[in-house]
């Protein structure tokens, strides 16, 4: 992924204008900037019961193994339990954070990927893993280079506000 | 192995690619005796779906063999016939447990694209994009399918090969577009489109007890075949004003139901078609609704719209006035293939269902790329081709 990123972006000439664009944090459809974005909580519903997911208060891996605050809760109606979670550890800001995020060491990154790894080891008793990818290292002849850097930036994984 | 390989808009390639192999304990490995084309593979070649990338194995409508399941695999052993979902569910999350089986929170390992532009993501697809989890298509010699003891159904005896197949795709969504969209007895029913997804959906409403149904198209093969294997009326949108026509045909009031089985690409008639294709380039996100339009615009006032194509971005002029002034139930869905295919399989072998006839071409899987632009343009009275790795 992140070899294909960078080979996309120099390649469309676009590097600068997209490195700024990856660390706007004005997505989305919001005028406002969140100013809660780097404390939110983030959760996901695990369809069984609180005791389950962490039993004699004991937190599951790969969650117990970050440094995270954690909050369980019983979900409305039929739901489940949701599990939350944010990191304890400082935050990357600025570019620092845009590398982080495309190094998959952005901390509340790690920490979403735990909660959905949580979930389904719950559930399922599996983290799928992805086929391997089969796809040429350099971009796809579609046409349309822009569309892809857009994509490809989509896929970074910021969109913390839901799993 | 050799796959049928995505690289470009319009572009299909025979590859050798590394054979897939056990990657989770709930794996299944089947060796693919029939997959076969669907319309969605066609928004995917008119690069219309981002997020495919070049080398990926397409195909996700499939039947087969198990010759290899990991070790929690329990329903499933080496030489069973099974026909696939294409939909990938864990079964047990509470989107599974609910039977929305396409919204599955375990099964798609790359939900973030998805989270982004839609706000939350779907289950996986067997080879459809990275947005989809990125799962290689049964096009191919050999295919893992995830979760096996939940997308996995076995074939009954004495059923076809080629009539099996499309409980993996084509039945179930139709199936779904006349369930979901609530279809009653004494109904009268809509379908949009004659391929393999209307003629599943317009036979479905008439299972489900409907007292007229009549579909849409506009290709004399398609429309002919319609009358002849499903036994719904039908109407040549190009010969005729559609909504006029429902009217007459229905005491004035519309159809109770309308489902849309034609997707992102419909084709339209006049000014309207030519402004809206022209808008529609891959990577702008702009979709041509017209089979949409026509069916929220003919909808009885309180009846309900079931969108079956695919869309994946925005579209223009839709007719929210109508929808809302009118009352109007619109959903959609990816298939919950799952809640439907061992009954469609019971349905099959009873004779109940009839699916063989949508297999009009029969090929080996090296011509792939020329039953594509068959299929495509929809040469030689193509509905579906079947591609038979054995052959
Ligand atoms: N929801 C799901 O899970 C699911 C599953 C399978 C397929 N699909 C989608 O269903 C749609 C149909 O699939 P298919 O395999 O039958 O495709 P197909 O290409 O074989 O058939 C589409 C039909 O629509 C007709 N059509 C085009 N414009 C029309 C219009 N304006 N009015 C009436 N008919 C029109 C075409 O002539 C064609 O016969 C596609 O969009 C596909 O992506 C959805
Ligand atoms: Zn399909
Ligand atoms: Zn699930």
């Amino acid at each position: 992924m992140k070899r294909v990123v960078i080979g996309v972006v120099s390649l469309a000439g676009t590097g600068v204008v997209v490195a700024r664009w990856l660390a706007s944090r004005h997505r989305g459809p919001s005028p406002v900037r969140d100013p809660r974005e780097r404390h939110r909580w983030m959760a996901v519903t695990i369809y069984c019961r609180p005791d389950d997911v962490a039993p004699d208060g004991r937190l599951p891996r790969p969650l117990a193994d970050l440094d995270v605050e954690v909050r369980i809760e019983k979900a409305p109606g039929d739901r489940g339990t949701e599990l939350y979670a944010r990191p304890r550890m400082p935050m990357p800001m600025g570019r620092a954070a845009v590398l982080a995020r495309l190094r998959g060491e952005h901390p509340r990154e790690q920490v979403r990927t735990a909660l959905r790894q949580v979930k389904s080891l719950i559930e399922t008793g599996e983290v799928l893993h992805p086929d391997p990818d089969l796809s040429r290292p350099r971009p796809a002849r579609i046409g349309r280079p822009m569309a892809k850097v857009v994509d490809m930036a989509l896929a970074r994984s910021a969109g913390e506000e839901r799993l | 192995m050799k796959a049928v390989c995505w690289q470009g808009v319009g572009e299909l390639t025979v590859e050798r690619v590394p054979d897939p192999g056990i990657l989770n304990g709930q794996d299944a490995i089947v060796k693919v005796l029939a997959t076969t084309t669907c319309g969605s593979d066609l928004h995917l070649l008119g690069g219309y779906v981002s997020s495919m990338r070049a080398g990926d194995v397409i195909g996700h409508e499939f039947l087969g063999e198990i010759v290899e399941t990991g070790p929690d695999v329990r329903r499933h052993r080496p030489g069973d016939r099974v026909v696939v979902c294409s939909i990938i569910g864990c079964g047990r999350c509470w989107a599974c447990r609910h039977d929305l089986w396409s919204l599955c929170e375990n099964s798609n390992p790359t939900p973030d694209l998805a989270e982004t532009v839609w706000g939350g993501a779907t289950a996986g697809v067997f080879g459809f994009s990275h947005m989809m989890g990125g799962f290689h298509g049964s096009h191919a010699e050999f295919i893992r399918v995830p979760f096996a003891d939940h997308n996995a159904f076995p074939v009954p005896e004495g059923v076809e090969d080629t009539s099996a197949l499309f409980t993996s795709d084509a039945a179930p969504t139709g199936w779904m577009g006349a369930d979901l969209g609530g279809v009653k007895p004494g109904d009268v029913v809509a379908v949009w489109g004659c391929g393999a997804v209307g003629q599943m959906a317009a036979r479905a409403a008439m299972l489900l007890g409907a007292d007229q149904v009549i579909s849409i198209d506009r290709f004399p093969e398609r429309l002919a075949m319609t009358a002849r294997h499903v036994g719904a009326e039908v109407v040549d949108y190009t010969a005729t004003d559609v909504l006029a026509e429902l009217r007459e045909r229905t005491g004035g009031r519309g159809p109770d139901v309308c489902i849309e089985a034609v997707g992102m690409e419909a084709h339209g008639v006049g000014p309207d078609h030519l402004y809206e294709q022209a808008k529609q380039r891959p990577g702008t996100g702009q979709e041509r609704p017209f089979a949409l339009q026509e069916a929220i615009l003919a909808c009885r006032p309180g009846g309900s719209v079931f969108i079956l194509g695919v869309f994946a971005g925005a579209v223009d002029r839709f007719p929210l006035g109508a929808m809302m002034n009118k009352g109007l139930t619109v959903r959609g869905a990816q298939q919950h293939g799952h809640r439907y295919i061992p009954m469609l399989l019971d349905r099959v072998a009873r004779g109940e269902l009839v699916t063989s006839h949508l297999a009009t071409h029969i090929m080996p899987l090296d011509e792939a790329p020329a039953g594509y632009d068959m299929f495509r343009d929809k040469k030689d009275g193509c509905v579906r081709v079947v591609f038979r790795p054995d052959m």
